[in-house]
């Protein structure tokens, strides 16, 4: 494994830009650890301070480092798209390996209900969860309607992938050597798809988080926790726009792009690198 | 059943699951909250001006049937079917009395019109360019378009059109950057009215395509690659067959069948993306009015939205599934 991302890292100039742009950003919210001020204290600076040595993001109109309180906003924006991708990875999975190995009856039902979760629009649903939830949505319960909502896509594709495993030889072997379906699935299955889980993973980071600012921008998440979009919303919320207060909205859009764009990189370039047809195209 | 029957019935089943599923699930949602709705709406709806005391009871009448807060929850599922059914949501809270139903239907046509026009420009335009990306692989525009392409693809829709709307906006105030046609012009079919319309549209659509370009265009040039080492392929061009007439007949046509199905299964993404670009020019459409509702605390043209977008969502994607056999003659023939 390690000399495979060696020679990603390499000869695959994507892989390597993923990279160094996810360390940048792993990096800074890292730097949350030792931030002078805790993150939902105000007025701990002078607001609305352009970029400057002491403010090297500027300030808030709320009085608050720019640079520091982004270490924390983009933390937990991370932290937030890890955890919907780790919970959904785990039904996608699921539902895919079984969907794959039984194949018939409850092959259709699973995958008849998995194209439903791809067409229901989900941004009408989460805001409807918002709606009712009101003060007690928190942070842990959007991950977790999230991730029920998001697993179909790679559920779909794990089960292709199950489903030429099961027409292998050593499926057959493990049946008759009298392993039961979830030691097969488990033991025999899992480590073939695994590569395609951990590519398709960084699209779901990338998917959660974007939807994470997309409700937050508009307040329909808890707006006392900093992330990204809690971050943005607040620079709305003062007009910062209107105001010249640039510095604001600015840097969080940058961060997160650079977020997106690194995710994205590593997603594209590990799926090559899966799959040996376009490897091949890369070396003629 | 075989061939054509067969196909029509999975569909419409699938199309009959999906609704069931997304009305169930906004069922579930309603009911999972553990605050009293009814008081917690009508707080919200009347915290801004003045309302009538009679106003109120009937408000909170109407909410208890809405929320179908009266019987066991067996019945409260059943009514809240038969409102769906029947496309009645009640009176809207913050516009009280109007129905939820005449606010969504003037809604819709503006959300619908953006929607079927950014699709199909995205559409077309990353099926076209992707198609010749993966046929002239040495094209260096063609490279550079892929790469910008590629470049907005995992941007969110909010993160681009907040772009848009700053450079256009304020860094180079061209476009108008909010609303869907000029304050205060009269509504009628004349040339400055329909301009009016366009210029307004430009900027949501703009940010719609930028986003769904390089998904589309990915999938076409992986897809004709693929397409163009088949044994049919070097045959043609052996046979000196024209190069424009192999690229559209023989490569594009076979590798657009996977985008078709591919365009129904990201129907309800790009519908997502939609209502967030709305929100963000002011376009006065399904998903401005949805987060007002929201700020104004409107139960019901909340529950009506969603459910009127699930079920539109389906629809379409029905419509796109009838269509697929018109294009791939296997499925008439199977």
């Amino acid at each position: 494994m390690w000399t495979v991302l060696r020679d990603l890292l390499r000869h695959n100039r994507q892989f390597a830009v993923g990279v160094v742009l996810l360390a940048v950003v792993i990096g800074f919210a890292a730097l949350s650890l030792v931030s002078p001020y805790p993150p939902n204290d105000s007025f701990v600076v002078p607001p609305d301070v352009p970029p400057s040595l002491a403010y090297p993001m500027g300030t808030t109109s709320r009085g608050q480092d720019v640079f520091w309180l982004l270490t924390f906003s983009i933390r937990n924006t991370l932290l937030f798209g890890i955890t919907v991708a780790v919970l959904s990875r785990l039904l996608a999975l699921t539902i895919g390996l079984v969907a794959g190995y039984s194949g018939g009856l409850i092959d259709r039902a699973l995958m008849s209900l998995n194209d439903t979760f791809i067409v229901i629009p989900l941004f009408p649903i989460l805001v409807l969860f918002y709606f009712v939830m009101r003060d007690h949505m928190s942070w842990g319960l959007l991950a977790l309607m999230m991730a029920c909502l998001g697993w179909a896509y790679d559920a779909r594709l794990i089960r292709s992938m199950a489903m030429s495993l099961r027409q292998r030889e050593f499926t057959d072997t493990a049946i008759f050597s009298g392993m039961s379906m979830r030691q097969i699935l488990i033991g025999e299955h899992l480590p073939y798809v695994l590569p395609i889980v951990f590519s398709t993973t960084m699209n779901n980071i990338n998917w959660s988080i974007g939807l994470e600012v997309t409700l937050s921008v508009l307040g329909f998440t808890d707006i006392n926790t900093p992330t990204i979009g809690v971050l943005i919303y607040w620079a709305n919320q003062h007009t910062a726009m209107v105001a010249g207060i640039w510095w604001w909205i600015l840097f969080p859009v940058l961060l997160v792009v650079i977020t997106f764009v690194g995710l994205f990189l590593l997603a594209v370039s590990m799926n090559e690198h899966i799959d040996p047809r376009s490897r091949l195209g890369r070396i003629t | 059943m075989t061939g054509f029957p067969l196909y029509l019935a999975t569909r419409l089943g699938q199309f009959a699951l999906v609704v069931f599923i997304g009305i169930n699930i906004a069922f579930i949602v309603t009911h999972a909250t553990p605050i009293n709705p009814v008081e917690q709406s009508i707080a919200a709806a009347t915290q801004f001006g003045s309302t009538s005391p009679e106003a109120i009871a009937l408000m909170r009448q109407s909410l208890k049937e809405l929320y179908g807060l009266e019987g066991g929850i067996g019945a409260q599922y059943i009514a809240f079917w038969r409102r769906v059914a029947v496309g009645d949501f009640g009176p809207s809270l913050s516009a009280f009395p109007t129905p939820v139903s005449t606010l969504i239907g003037r809604a819709l046509p503006w959300t619908v019109g953006l929607l079927v026009i950014s699709i199909l420009l995205t559409w077309t335009l990353g099926n076209l360019l992707g198609g010749l990306a993966g046929y002239f692989r040495d094209s260096r525009s063609l490279r550079l378009a892929g790469i910008i392409a590629m470049g907005f693809h995992p941007i969110p829709y909010y993160i681009v059109a907040l772009i848009l709307l700053i450079v256009f906006g304020y860094l180079w105030p061209v476009l108008p950057i909010s609303g869907g046609y000029m304050m205060n012009m009269p509504r009628e079919l004349s040339w400055a009215f329909l301009g009016s319309l366009a210029t307004h549209s430009i900027l949501p659509i703009l940010s719609l395509v930028l986003v769904g370009l390089g998904g589309w265009f990915m999938g076409m040039r992986s897809l004709v690659s693929n397409v163009v080492t088949e044994d049919y392929v070097t045959y043609a061009e052996l046979g000196g067959v024209a190069r424009s007439r192999i690229l559209a007949s023989y490569v594009m046509r076979n590798a657009l069948m996977p985008q078709v199905t591919g365009l129904a299964m990201s129907l309800g993404a790009i519908f997502n993306g939609a209502i967030i670009t709305e929100q963000v020019f002011g376009y006065p459409g399904i998903g401005s009015l949805l987060v007002s509702a929201v700020h104004a605390g409107d139960y019901s043209l909340v529950l009506g939205i969603t459910t009127v977008s699930i079920l539109s969502v389906s629809v379409a994607v029905l419509l796109i599934d009838l269509l697929y056999p018109l294009l791939d003659p296997r499925v008439r023939a199977r």
